[in-house]
């Protein structure tokens, strides 16, 4: 049975990702759809932080750079581009793009789909005041709690606004916090006009979405089953989901690309940063994982089948971003012999000059790399002749004088603690502003009637 | 080669059993949500999906983190013969106020593959080390 499929290839699975991804997806074989996801769950506060000191910032600057290289191979073969490299100025974020389309010649050739309407922080106050608490879902408090630090808060919203902007002829579609699985959703419902409640096709394009989003580990990369056997990762083939009009879909990559897509790579992506398998939440639908069928079906070719779910919740998740303190994270090397015991007698006399200087601190962790960093105490007792152990001691607190001093408490102990030391040559630990993560829900009908498409014409 | 028990162990617990490292029957991938961290455990054959349904509870699992987590659930996806873990207050305080080498979670994997579960002695010589 022959039916049209829709290729909708990944080419960044997260801010910072492979550069040459998205070029290799464009030029390496036939694709309609080019999705990149930008937006981990602080990233909006750091775009947030960069737009306040130039509101022409605000978004993915990788973005309009990777958008000049592409954007001629885009428009010659007819692919559309989703991003949420929108951030927190989809608006400027839009406007580079056009202005870059202007340069290369492609006037009246780009059309870029701007979605905004996610951003809520200049409507916290009205929303608190009107009793949505946005409340943090993993504690309950409620946000008054941390108002004043606040510094972004935006809605996920999901394929809808997508959808009306490739509906509307936009060629480049720039998001906001647009959820990572609604940039490969919205292709696949224009493409087949399925009805937004027909659940189990939400839940079908939501793994989809799913398996793509973070890029080549679904294809080969940071796979652990069989890792010596992958090959080929100097050039990762990202993943590809060649969506039917059934519901079901084939997870590939581009021929000659390295990196393999099976049933092994697949699952281990399907159960990454799994809560339960039952309910997977989105603001489209809510997806079943265990109605997932994988099959092999040819080399790097996997088969997805069987996928069922449910209606969407009333409530919408929001991601908020505060200001919580400062962090530092300070590192020294002992080497054989009995590294490991020079490396704690290190950290003995590191806490209790901290302790005489009378710093204040919420924590101090210490870690000893080669020895328990990864593991804690599951990794057993350390092989005596170790031939080098790393310590890394990290320190956090409210206000930022005692995590400044404890930066400069790591050099002394060069010249004054425990010998066979090394490894300082990166001088001070920086101070970290340390941002935190506060998820809550509201309810839809305080967003969605906000959002807006527009398109803007190159 | 035969999957090596853990420590030079003759076989313990279970009559006809010998303890062995998950390792050898499962592979993972973990990430996190907030201050949880979830593991993934998928059997490396469909085969020995019900001996880690078995073998693998939730009680084990907690047991095996004791000190490191405040609490485990277990979930069940037979359709990819994996089980889910979430590991409760895993990381520290997660994400950005973590301090931890993996404040995100992403080696909890392997961290799972080091518990021992008792396997028959019949299924235990056939496992390959990988």
């Amino acid at each position: 049975m022959s039916q049209r499929t829709v290729r909708i290839a990944a080419g960044q699975g997260f801010w910072g990702d492979w550069l040459e991804a998205p070029v290799r997806q464009v030029r390496g074989g036939p694709i309609d759809y080019l999705m990149m996801d930008y937006l981990a769950e602080v990233t909006m506060s750091i775009m947030q932080k960069q737009k306040s000191r130039d509101p022409r910032a605000g978004y993915a600057r990788d973005f309009v750079p990777l958008m000049e290289r592409i954007l001629p191979d885009v428009v010659a073969k007819g692919i559309r581009v989703t991003s949420n490299a929108g951030g927190v100025n989809p608006r400027g974020c839009a406007e580079a793009v056009i202005e870059v389309a202007r340069r290369l010649g492609l006037g009246g050739k780009v059309r870029v789909g701007l979605v905004s309407g996610d951003d809520i922080l200049g409507r916290l106050d009205e929303l608190i005041a009107a009793g949505h608490p946005l409340a943090d879902m993993e504690t309950g408090r409620p946000l008054a709690a941390v108002r004043d630090h606040v510094l972004s808060a935006n809605a996920y919203l999901g394929m809808a606004p997508i959808v009306t902007a490739l509906r509307g002829g936009a060629n480049v579609v720039v998001t906001g916090r647009v959820t990572d699985t609604g940039l490969t959703l919205g292709p696949i419902f224009h493409e087949f006009g399925w009805s937004p409640e027909d659940w189990d096709k939400v839940a079908a394009g939501t793994v989809a979405g799913h398996i793509i989003e973070c890029g080549a580990q679904a294809s080969g990369g940071n796979l652990l089953r069989g890792w010596r056997g992958v090959k080929g990762l100097e050039n990762p083939g990202f993943p590809i989901a060649e969506a039917s009009p059934d519901g079901s879909f084939v997870v590939t990559k581009h021929p000659g690309t390295g990196g393999v897509v099976s049933v092994a790579s697949v699952t281990e992506q399907l159960v990454y940063e799994m809560g339960d398998p039952r309910s997977y939440i989105t603001p489209d639908g809510v997806a079943d994982f265990t109605t997932i069928q994988l099959r092999q079906a040819g080399r790097d070719r996997v088969r997805v089948t069987g996928i069922r779910g449910g209606p969407r919740t009333p409530m919408l998740k929001v991601s908020i971003a505060y200001f919580y303190g400062y962090k530092a994270v300070g590192t020294l090397v002992y080497a054989w012999p009995e590294a490991y015991e020079k490396a704690r007698a290190a950290d003995r006399i590191l806490r209790a000059r901290l302790a005489d200087l009378g710093l204040e601190f919420e924590q101090i962790l210490t870690e000893f790399v080669g020895v328990d960093a990864t593991h804690g105490r599951l990794s057993g007792p350390p092989d005596p002749g170790l031939p080098e152990v790393q310590l890394r001691v990290g320190v956090r607190a409210r206000e930022r004088a005692p995590v400044e001093r404890f930066t400069r408490e790591i050099a002394p102990l060069v010249l004054t603690g425990p010998p066979s030391v090394t490894g300082f040559a990166g001088g001070r630990p920086a101070v970290e502003e340390v941002v935190a993560y506060w998820p809550a829900l509201v309810d839809r009908r305080q967003i969605e009637p906000f959002v807006t498409v527009e398109i803007l014409e190159a | 080669m035969t999957a090596k028990t853990s420590r030079g162990r003759k076989s313990s617990g279970k009559p006809g059993t010998v303890p062995v490292q998950l390792r050898y029957l499962a592979h993972a991938r973990s990430g996190d949500k907030g201050n949880t961290a979830n593991v993934g455990l998928i059997a490396l054959e469909p085969a020995y999906y019900p001996l880690l349904l078995r073998e693998v509870t939730g009680a084990r699992v907690a047991r095996h983190f004791r000190g490191m987590v405040s609490g485990v659930d277990r979930f069940e996806l037979p359709n990819l013969n994996a089980l889910n873990f979430l590991l409760h207050d895993a990381l520290d305080g997660g994400g950005t106020i973590s301090l931890k080498t993996d404040a995100q979670g992403k080696v909890y994997s392997t961290a799972l593959l080091r518990m021992e579960i008792p396997v028959p002695t019949g299924l235990a010589r056939t496992l390959r080390r990988s």
